[in-house]
């Protein structure tokens, strides 16, 4: 995992509620054993007609969106399936952070512990965002601020040992382990409890 | 002070309070897992040189990448690709080297992982119970915190069988009064849903409560349950009562005797406390559902089968009405079905088949039509076999296959062509869930095999124009698997 302090980019906007992880990727692409290679497989369905060819009335396929990090979606992003290769896929097609009123628990879950930030800003900042494509957007950690092109900049909530984790790219899995003592007693008392 | 049942299950598990700056260490009482979502989280743990804490708290089972056609003669099996067939294979590699205990295609208790834990008695009342799978919330309807993961989590959970958590909020969905004829368990989840929205649950774990609710069997309770993430919320459960009790005595994992008494009574003190407060509070009247199903492209949009298809709300609804090809003011009644499919961890234990099969009886499936029959589990085919429910379906042109997650996520090989219309009896209904250009109207079992056999959307109760007085709808003891 990288870390990640600030990220300066433009949007790309995906102006539909509800984007559930079926459509981020497709069931079909979940045979991997492997975390890699699914930048193909982001959004399939919306970018690739049934014959594989690129749809051109797909925003994801027009000309810089791949130069996009930033990805503004509407409310409930990210809802369904709890698959991770959901974020994986976002990721390696080029996006580091997304943005939306209301993203779904499991997929927030999952895109924190793989570096890619998932934040929710007000309800009337996203309408705009979701207008304004393209923008260019600054967003800092340190601060959990997002500011727009024109100055005003929105304040984001983001659990602090989250946000420790994606500032200092390391994963929770050695803070866990590093509990291993606590774990070793609650069993003992729940064994002699029963 | 007053508690609530997801508030005790939670307490019970705190390794360590959550504080401003850190989550709280949840400890995981039982971790499923199957071939899509761990063989990352294995690899993770090899390349960090670390063990599996607790293999005798993990049990696997393969049911989204299995073939759900039988082994022919040679004993082999019909991937849908080389690269589903090595995923199963490399879950069988990490359970052998991890000691878990994987039921494989030898066990008689293979099976949908929510459909075969609850079976086996591995779900027990106030534990924690999560899997790399969102219909993990099934398994809260018997009182246990259960909760989808990601793959990383799957991970932190096999090395420290432990998990970060921020405390939910709570939301208590009480519904009162009786289901009409012919109405069931999920008619009323979707009808909820629909009410109250496909993300009303998100940041909460939702009680479900009421009279409603306490008269549902377990199956219903499952799969309210399970469908309580197509409300947004992770975790989904229902207060454990002589109902949860009486399913779960003798079955293979759970307790058993003089110690079984004990823990029932402990089981039963889970129930949240009079006067309990939660952060959100939904009524629901029992006695307005109809038999429902979805219209549009997500749990949310729903209606009774016999009313008008309302207005879209905004351009996404809109969206979902032209894909599909749905108008508004017309009733679902009468649009030409393609393949009906009874199976998924929402609706495909025992009772769900009987569901189907008492409407199928004497009928058969109209020309042109697709029906596919899939238990959730081998206990649940054996049964059904045992019952004849089988070869009613085989007579009637349906086809009967094995266990597995099968047409509800259409990553084995059986999926909806392009364009096609399917009535499912699973828990999603969005794009491309069933195969890509899929098109899906969520249903009960009764209402799905009604469609099979009229060829199109019908009411199960009105099956032939007239009340279908043929139609029993057994009573909840009536429908009860066997263990």
């Amino acid at each position: 995992m990288k870390p990640l302090q600030k990220l300066k980019s433009r949007t790309l906007v995906l102006d539909q509620d509800n984007i559930d992880t079926d459509q981020i990727i497709p069931a079909r692409f979940l045979t991997t054993t492997q975390r890699e290679g699914l930048a193909k497989a982001a959004f399939a369905d919306w970018r690739f007609d049934a014959d594989g060819r690129l749809r051109a009335d797909c925003s994801l396929n027009a000309p810089g969106a791949s130069d996009c990090q930033i990805l503004v979606a509407g409310d409930n992003f990210g809802c369904g399936s709890s698959r991770e290769h959901a974020v994986w896929a976002l990721e390696q097609f080029g996006f580091k952070a997304v943005i939306s009123a209301r993203l779904a628990d499991i997929f927030r879950a999952n895109a924190l512990k793989n570096g890619l930030l998932a934040i929710e800003l007000g309800r009337p900042v996203v309408a705009w965002l979701r207008q304004h494509p393209g923008v260019e957007l600054d967003i800092c950690l340190e601060d959990c601020r997002v500011t727009l092109p024109d100055g005003a900049s929105h304040g984001f909530n983001l659990d602090p040992f989250a946000r420790t984790c994606l500032m200092e790219g390391v994963d929770a899995l050695g803070y866990l382990l590093a509990k291993t003592d606590l774990i070793a007693r609650h069993e003992v008392s729940q064994a002699g409890a029963s | 002070m007053s508690q609530t049942l997801f508030e005790k299950v939670w307490n019970r598990h705190l390794v360590q309070d959550e504080t401003a700056d850190a989550p709280a260490l949840l400890y995981i009482d039982l971790h499923l897992i199957h071939e899509v979502t761990s063989p990352q989280a294995f690899t993770e743990l090899q390349q960090r040189r670390l063990t599996v804490r607790c293999p005798e708290r993990t049990v696997a089972t393969m049911d989204h990448s299995t073939p759900t056609w039988s082994a022919d003669l040679q004993g082999q099996r019909r991937y849908a690709s080389e690269q589903a067939w090595e995923q199963v294979q490399t879950l069988m590699e990490n359970c052998d080297r991890h000691g878990i205990v994987l039921h494989d295609w030898d066990s008689p208790n293979r099976g949908v992982v929510h459909v075969m834990a609850p079976e086996l008695g591995l779900t027990q009342p106030g534990m924690t119970i999560v899997c790399g799978d969102s219909h993990t919330s099934t398994h809260g309807a018997f009182g246990a915190l259960a909760f989808g993961i990601g793959t990383s989590e799957v991970g932190h959970v096999l090395a420290s069988q432990c998990l970060l958590q921020r405390k939910p909020k709570t939301l208590c969905i009480r519904v009162e009064g009786e289901l009409g004829p012919g109405v069931t368990a999920k008619d009323l989840v979707l009808h909820i849903i629909g009410k109250v929205g496909v993300d009303a649950g998100t940041g909460h774990v939702i009680e479900f409560a009421g009279s409603a609710i306490r008269s549902l069997d377990m199956e219903g309770r499952m799969t309210v349950c399970n469908m309580a993430i197509e409300a947004g919320a992770r975790a989904g459960l229902i207060a454990p009562d002589q109902t949860t009790i009486d399913w779960l005595r003798g079955r293979r994992h759970c307790p058993q005797g003089e110690q079984f008494e004990r823990a029932a009574e402990d089981w039963l003190s889970l129930a949240s406390d009079p006067g309990a407060v939660y952060d959100r509070e939904i009524l629901i009247d029992a006695t307005t559902v109809a038999p429902t199903m979805t219209y549009g492209t997500h749990p949310g949009m729903v209606v009774a089968v016999d009313q008008p298809v309302p207005m879209p709300a905004d351009g996404t609804a809109a969206r979902a009405l032209e894909y599909m090809q749905v108008k508004p003011g017309e009733t679902l009644q009468g649009r030409p079905v393609d393949v009906v499919f009874i199976g998924s961890c929402t609706n495909a234990r025992l009772g769900d088949l009987r569901a189907a099969a008492d409407i199928i009886r004497g009928r058969q499936v109209a020309p042109g039509v697709r029906m596919l029959v899939v238990p959730g589990s081998e206990q649940v085919r054996r049964a059904a076999e045992a019952e004849g429910l089988d070869r009613g379906f085989i007579n009637a042109g349906a086809e009967w296959r094995e266990p597995g997650c099968s047409m509800c996520i259409a990553m084995n090989g059986d999926r909806v062509a392009p364009g096609q219309t399917a009535v499912s009896t699973s828990n999603r209904n969005f794009e491309g869930r069933q195969g890509p250009g899929s098109r899906t109207f969520l249903a009960s079992p009764a209402t799905a095999a009604a469609c099979a056999v009229r060829g199109c959307i019908a009411d199960p109760r009105f099956l032939d124009g007239e009340p279908e007085v043929c139609i029993h709808f057994p009573s909840p003891r009536h429908m009860e698997a066997r263990p």
